[in-house]
C-alpha cells in the first residue's frame, strides 16, 4: 500500500499535466501544427508500434546505446584505475584526458560518422566516447579518496598492494563509480539520439528527423516519449543495482557524486 | 627467539631514532629518542599532541622509517610491517562494506580465504570483546565504543607479540572510555602481550599501565619514566587510592611546565 501513496502525488499532477495541454490544444488554442492534442500523440503512439513500424528503430536505439554504453563504461574504469593507481601512466595520459574531457564530444559526430559509416558501429563508438569521460573521471576520483587511514590500517597488517586496491579501494570507490555510470546512461542515450540525427537510417533519433521533415508534429512527440521513457528506466536500472552492491551506503543520494561533466 | 624469553629482556628497542616528516622544513619529531619495552609489559605513552607519540607507533608498525637510528622488535629491524606487531587506530578504521565478523577477520588469509582456525578464534574475540550478538551487524550500526572493540579484536586475530594502540579511546565519550578500559586490562590480562598504550589521558595511562613514559616537546624527549606499582586487577576503585592520585598529580605538575614551555614556542 506503501507504493501506492508514493506513486500518488506524482500522477496527479500528471493528471493535471494532461488536461491542461488538452484545453491549450483545444477550440481556439494552439494550433496542432505547434503543439498536437495529446490523444493524437497517444494515437501515434499508439499506432507507431502496433503496426510494427516503430520496433526496428526503437531496437537500433536501444541496441547502439547499451552496446556503446557497456564499452565505454568498461574502458572508463580500467582506465580510471590505471591513471589513480599508476603516475607514470598519470604523468603522460592525463593532460590529454583532461583535454579530450573538455572538448564537446557531440561536435566529433559528423568526424565520428565518416570514420564508422552510417550504421550501428558509428553511433556505438559515439556513446561509448560520451559516456566514457564522467565515470573516468569519478573512478579516478573515488579510488583517490579512499580513506588514507583505511589504507594504513592494511598496510599495517601487511597486506599487500593488490589486495588492499581490490578489498578497500575499489569498494572505497564504487559509490563514485556508479555515480558516473548514473550520469553516463543518460549521456549515452544523448550520444546515440546525436549519431542518428546526423546521419542514420534508423533509430528513434532518425524517427524524429523524418517526423521533422513531414511536419508531423505527433510523430515528434511520439519519439521524445520513447526516448524520456528509456532515460528514465535505464537510470532508474543502474540505480536499482547500486543500491544492491554499494549495500552499505544507506542514503546513496546524500552521497559526494564525484566530479560531475 | 626461544620461548624461554625472560620477563627483562626487551622485546621492543629504539635506540638514536630520529624521524622527520618530508616538507615540514627540518623539525625532526623526533631526534635521538631511545627507549625499550620488556616483554609483557603495558607501557603508557603520555603526552600533548604533536608530541611524536603517534609517530612512535608508526615507525614500530612499520607505517614509517626512522631516518637513522634502530627500532626493532625482538630480534627483527622494522622497516615495513611485521606481522608481530598489530596495531589499533584513533578511529575505528573499519571497512563498512564487511559484517563486524569479517572486519575482525581482515588479518587472516587473503581473498576472504579464512581457515577454520582462524574463524574459531575470531568466534573466540567476538565473545572475549562482547561482540558475540553484533557479529552479523555492519560498521554502520554499531556505537563507537562497539567500533572500536572491533578494532581491538580484528588486532588480536593478527595475533601479534606487540599491541600498538593509538587513542583508541579518545573519541568515546567518559563511560564508554572506563569500561573500555576495563576491558582492555581484562583482555590484556588473559593474553598477556606487550603493549604500547597512547593517550593523553593521565587517568588512562595511570590505570592501565605497568609503566609511563612521558613524551613532549619538538624533537620529542622522554620527560619522565614512571612505574605504576598497583596490583591487577585494578578497578575502579584503584582510582581512588592515594598511589595513584599521588602519581596523577606527578604527572599533572609536570605537563603543566611542559605545556607552558611548549607554549611559548609556539
Amino acid at each position: 500500500m506503501r507504493w501506492i501513496a508514493r506513486l500518488a502525488p506524482p500522477l496527479v499532477t500528471l493528471v493535471i499535466v494532461l488536461a491542461a495541454w488538452h484545453y491549450a490544444t483545444g477550440p481556439g488554442g494552439l494550433p496542432s501544427y505547434l503543439l498536437p492534442t495529446p490523444l493524437s500523440v497517444g494515437q501515434a503512439l499508439w499506432s507507431g508500434f502496433a503496426s510494427g513500424e516503430f520496433w526496428p528503430h526503437v531496437l537500433f536505439t536501444l541496441c547502439s546505446t547499451l552496446i556503446g554504453y557497456a564499452i565505454g563504461s568498461v574502458l572508463a574504469i580500467i582506465a580510471g584505475v590505471l591513471v589513480a593507481e599508476s603516475e607514470l601512466f598519470e604523468r603522460f595520459i592525463f593532460p590529454y584526458i583532461v583535454a579530450i574531457q573538455a572538448t564537446p564530444k557531440v561536435a566529433l559526430a559528423p568526424l565520428i560518422l565518416v570514420w564508422f559509416g552510417f550504421g550501428l558501429a558509428s553511433k556505438v563508438v559515439l556513446v561509448a566516447l560520451i559516456c566514457f569521460f564522467p565515470l573516468l573521471v569519478n573512478t579516478i576520483g573515488g579510488i583517490r579518496r579512499t580513506d588514507p587511514e583505511l589504507i594504513a590500517m592494511a598496510r599495517s597488517f601487511s597486506r599487500p598492494g593488490w589486495w588492499i586496491f581490490l578489498h578497500i579501494k575499489l569498494p572505497a570507490a564504487a559509490s563514485a563509480i556508479f555515480a558516473g555510470l548514473e550520469i553516463g546512461v543518460v549521456l549515452a542515450l544523448i550520444g546515440a539520439v546525436v549519431g542518428e540525427f546526423v546521419a542514420a537510417e534508423r533509430g528513434v533519433g532518425y524517427l524524429i528527423g523524418a517526423a521533422t521533415v513531414n511536419m508531423n508534429v505527433a510523430a515528434m512527440f511520439a519519439g521524445v516519449i520513447i526516448l524520456a521513457l528509456f532515460g528514465v528506466f535505464s537510470s532508474f536500472a543502474v540505480r536499482a543495482v547500486q543500491k544492491r552492491i554499494v549495500f552499505w551506503e544507506r542514503a546513496p543520494s546524500d552521497l559526494p557524486t564525484g566530479e560531475r561533466p | 627467539m626461544s620461548a624461554t624469553t625472560s620477563e627483562t629482556r626487551p622485546l621492543v628497542t629504539l635506540s638514536g631514532v630520529r624521524f622527520a616528516y618530508p616538507g615540514r622544513g627540518n623539525a625532526p619529531v623526533l631526534d635521538d629518542l631511545s627507549l625499550s619495552v620488556g616483554e609483557g609489559e603495558f607501557l603508557a605513552v603520555l603526552g600533548p599532541s604533536g608530541g611524536g607519540k603517534s609517530t612512535l607507533l608508526k615507525l614500530l608498525a612499520g607505517l614509517a622509517k626512522a631516518q637513522s637510528g634502530r627500532v626493532a622488535v625482538g630480534d627483527v629491524e622494522i622497516k615495513q610491517p611485521h606481522r608481530d606487531v598489530g596495531m589499533v587506530f584513533q578511529r575505528p578504521t573499519l571497512l563498512p562494506w564487511r559484517s563486524v565478523r569479517d572486519n575482525i577477520l581482515l588479518p587472516a588469509g587473503f581473498a576472504g580465504g579464512a581457515s577454520e582456525s582462524d574463524r574459531a578464534r575470531a568466534d573466540r574475540l567476538l565473545e572475549m570483546t562482547g561482540l558475540q550478538d553484533s557479529a552479523a551487524l555492519y560498521p554502520d550500526q554499531l556505537s563507537g565504543g562497539m567500533a572500536q572493540r572491533v578494532g581491538l579484536a580484528r588486532m588480536l586475530l593478527h595475533d601479534p607479540r606487540l599491541l600498538l594502540l593509538d587513542e583508541p579511546f579518545s573519541a568515546l565519550d567518559a563511560m564508554t572510555r572506563e569500561r573500555l578500559s576495563l576491558e582492555l586490562q581484562r583482555i590484556w590480562m588473559a593474553e598477556r602481550r606487550t603493549a604500547i598504550f597512547v593517550t593523553h589521558s593521565i587517568p588512562e595511562a595511570l590505570f592501565l599501565a605497568d609503566r609511563v613514559v612521558v613524551l613532549a616537546g619538538r624533537p620529542a624527549r622522554i620527560l619522565a619514566d614512571i612505574t605504576v606499582d598497583l596490583p591487577r586487577p585494578r578497578t575502579l576503585e584503584t582510582m581512588g587510592t592515594e598511589t595513584f592520585n599521588g602519581l596523577a598529580l606527578e604527572l599533572r605538575r609536570l605537563f603543566n611546565t611542559v605545556a607552558g614551555d611548549s607554549g611559548a614556542q609556539q
